[in-house]
């Protein structure tokens, strides 16, 4: 393997980064302008009151009206029943029902729902995704991660990846590489796309993508979305076309585990649909969707299940609508 | 201040920068949340400076420097530059590096530690050269921004303290910029006094708890109700306020050592030692007995000052406060403020906000009543400028 390796490590070298190369907002700003980029900031909610108000305040301050280098801060919402959508807009967001964009596809639950519609909805050449559950907010968040694309044309999508603070409360919890990343995707990519294992944190919810890549994606709607994005994009074009930025310390809601176990599923269905797509296994049965898990009172143990089924999006470049939207061609 | 023909009284202008500073509101906000989300402990304010150093920079200040004390300014030099103005705002938070300082945005507030005291003035200091941008502002003056580290407790002001007495333009008149409270008029400052009453138990442990005698815990409580008594006596003229008491760590186990911090705060000044001698002779007294030593160490003076309820400075902030529907209360500060009125510096002291529960982990800030702080401070700023005789 020391091909692979090698490959692997010149990778890193080459197009590992980390957001303190960007601090030069304003030469950023300039590449951009030149590059004559537009750019969008797309963040998916729902019942993100808490945080969402600091992340729009302080994009819109740092990378709108201090250095203008995105064009567009859009909330696309899978339809809260807090305060999120009214109090992102009272900071100068955009907001959109997700159920409200292209509502003759239908309205799908899920967050990768939120991130299919916001290519149809939003405007910008590139697209810059970031959750809204951080609450160690920094512009770097997306800086950092349109960074690379626009000082390297090859580069099509760049993830974000953190280190591990030293110290965190027991409910909340450090971005490192992540449970379901360390137990499930990490070992699947080792087994069969070994280069992605590169990518530290594969399941960051902070990445930044080309239009003509993203528009040519199928999208899971669910948990599945981030994983079938790197490996139909590693299918198409290749490592080279992934970067990633390490953005240091992200802190965020910690996950019951109950819930990594739904996330994995979800997870698993699209690895498995991609396997069998791209020819790699034959035969593959027909999925159960219905994730199993128990509960245990004094000695009944009562079964709690919950389908989970990978839906997918197909390629925005096939809607009519998002073509003549945009003016692209199929 | 500058001697000039400007007018006594506030006209409508800050009701239109009222509305015009708007447009900086989310500038303003996430340097509010930036400042407020980097711990800056008494003594450990270096990131923040480093934060306010960086903004300075992008505002295009002249002369940032970092001086010996770890005060960070910078200049806004003016447009004939013939005299100085001042802008501070104290760096340091009661918060230690280990508490958690992050910020929460809800509709119309803003929650987190150290927001009112002071993230929110320091996010001013910061804003303040785009906020003069914004309102087209060339002040005549040269204006010195300042955040001063060690504003609290044993830092004794020793930011401010540094800077007054190394800086080398004379300053003509100076703002202090606290969090909230909108409407507070500090204009005077008290005399003051802060002393730590240390109780230690002398020898070894004991190994039978019930066997000794009254103890540190009994000392502390008599040494604090004396010092009741004696605010008791010279109130409403001077006060003496007991900030903390700590002592022990458990439920059984008597303290070995204990400490009482006061403060002592008075129009007078002779009155403010009179009373700290007294509280000498009292902890003199005290020590001994039980086998407990008690020993006092003073850590801050100030001396008293007032600008006066008819100075023009005062008059102007008074009427500007008025004019945009806010009532003033007048304020004696123990701060910053006492040492720029010692020198004979024309200054006062503006909250910026309304706000709740301070000092606590669920402190917070009012959004909406920070364009009317801001309004008040520019007016306030263009009459030091433009203004009547000091």
């Amino acid at each position: 393997m020391p091909d692979l390796d090698q490959r692997i490590s010149r990778w890193l070298e080459t197009n590992t980064f980390h957001h303190s190369e960007f601090w030069d907002m304003q030469e950023l700003v300039r590449a951009k302008r030149e590059a004559g980029l537009t750019i969008s900031l797309c963040i998916p909610t729902l019942n993100e009151e808490k945080t969402i108000g600091k992340e729009i305040i302080v994009f819109k301050s740092e990378l709108m009206d201090r250095y203008p280098l995105l064009d567009e801060i859009a909330v696309i919402d899978s339809g809260s029943s807090d305060r999120t959508l009214e109090i992102a807009a009272s900071f100068g967001a955009d907001t959109y029902l997700s159920s409200e964009i292209l509502p003759q596809y239908g309205s799908k639950p899920g967050k990768g729902e939120n991130l299919w519609k916001a290519i149809y909805q939003l405007r910008g050449d590139i697209i810059c995704y970031v959750d809204a559950d951080i609450k160690n907010i920094h512009s770097k968040f997306a800086s950092a991660l349109v960074a690379p694309l626009i000082y390297r044309p090859e580069i099509q999508y760049v993830k974000a990846f953190y280190d591990r603070p030293l110290a965190v409360s027991d409910d909340m919890r450090p971005s490192g590489g992540g449970r379901v990343t360390e137990i499930l995707v990490r070992p699947l990519f080792s087994m069969f796309f070994p280069e992605l294992t590169a990518l530290i944190q594969p399941l960051s919810g902070e990445y930044a993508v080309r239009r003509e890549v993203l528009e040519r994606l199928p999208f899971p709607i669910g948990y599945g979305v981030e994983t079938s994005h790197l490996i139909d994009l590693y299918q198409s074009s290749g490592l080279d076309a992934f970067a990633q930025t390490d953005l240091d310390n992200r802190i965020h809601r910690n996950q019951p585990t109950s819930d990594l176990g739904k996330m994995a599923f979800g997870i698993l269905q699209g690895f498995m649909k991609r396997l069998r797509d791209y020819g790699m296994v034959k035969e593959l049965p027909e999925f159960h969707g219905l994730f199993r898990q128990f509960q245990a009172e004094g000695h009944r143990y009562e079964q709690i299940t919950r389908e989970i089924f990978e839906e997918e999006r197909p390629p925005m470049i096939t809607l009519p609508e998002y073509r003549e939207r945009h003016g692209r061609h199929g | 201040m500058r001697k000039g023909t400007a007018k006594a009284r506030p006209d409508g202008a800050a009701l239109t920068h009222r509305e015009k500073l708007r447009r900086l509101r989310e500038i303003l906000f996430a340097n509010v949340v930036m400042a407020g989300e980097i711990p800056a402990p008494t003594g450990g304010e270096k990131r923040l400076t480093r934060f306010l150093s960086d903004r300075f920079t992008e505002c295009g200040l002249a002369n940032i420097s970092l001086d010996q004390a770890g005060n960070i300014a910078g200049m806004l030099p003016g447009r004939v530059g013939d005299h100085t103005l001042l802008v501070s705002a104290h760096l340091d938070k009661i918060w230690s590096d280990a508490d958690d300082h992050t910020v929460s945005v809800g509709a119309g507030m803003m929650s987190g530690r150290g927001l009112a005291d002071n993230s929110l003035g320091v996010a001013v200091l910061a804003t303040l050269p785009l906020i003069l941008e914004e309102l087209d502002l060339d002040l005549a003056a040269n204006l010195v921004l300042l955040g001063t580290t060690r504003s609290f407790g044993r830092g004794d002001l020793a930011g401010m303290r540094f800077f007054l007495e190394n800086v080398s333009h004379p300053i003509d008149a100076a703002l202090c910029l606290e969090g909230i409270e909108l409407g507070r008029l500090s204009y005077s400052s008290l005399g003051m006094a802060r002393g730590e009453i240390l109780v230690k138990a002398e020898g070894g442990e004991v190994e039978n708890p019930e066997d000794t005698g009254p103890g540190v815990a009994a000392i502390l409580a008599e040494l604090v109700v004396a010092l009741r008594r004696i605010h008791e006596r010279e109130s409403p003229a001077s006060r003496i306020l007991v900030g903390s008491i700590e002592a022990g760590s458990g439920y059984s186990v008597p303290p070995r050592s204990g400490m009482v911090r006061f403060e002592i705060r008075s129009h007078e000044a002779d009155h403010v030692a009179r009373i700290g001698k007294e509280i000498a002779a009292t902890v003199a007294a005290a020590s001994g007995r039980d086998g407990l030593a008690a020993s006092l160490e003073m850590i801050a003076h100030r001396s008293p000052g007032d600008l006066g309820t008819d100075h023009p400075l005062v008059r102007h902030a008074r009427d500007t406060l008025a004019l945009l529907g806010i009532e003033s209360h007048v304020a004696p500060s123990v701060s910053e403020l006492a040492l720029l009125l010692d020198r004979g510096i024309p200054s006062l002291t503006l909250g910026i906000t309304k706000g709740e529960n301070r000092h606590s982990p669920s402190e917070a800030i009012s959004l909406e009543p920070i364009f009317d702080g801001l309004a008040q401070v520019v007016s306030v700023l263009q009459f030091m400028d433009e203004g009547k005789p000091s």
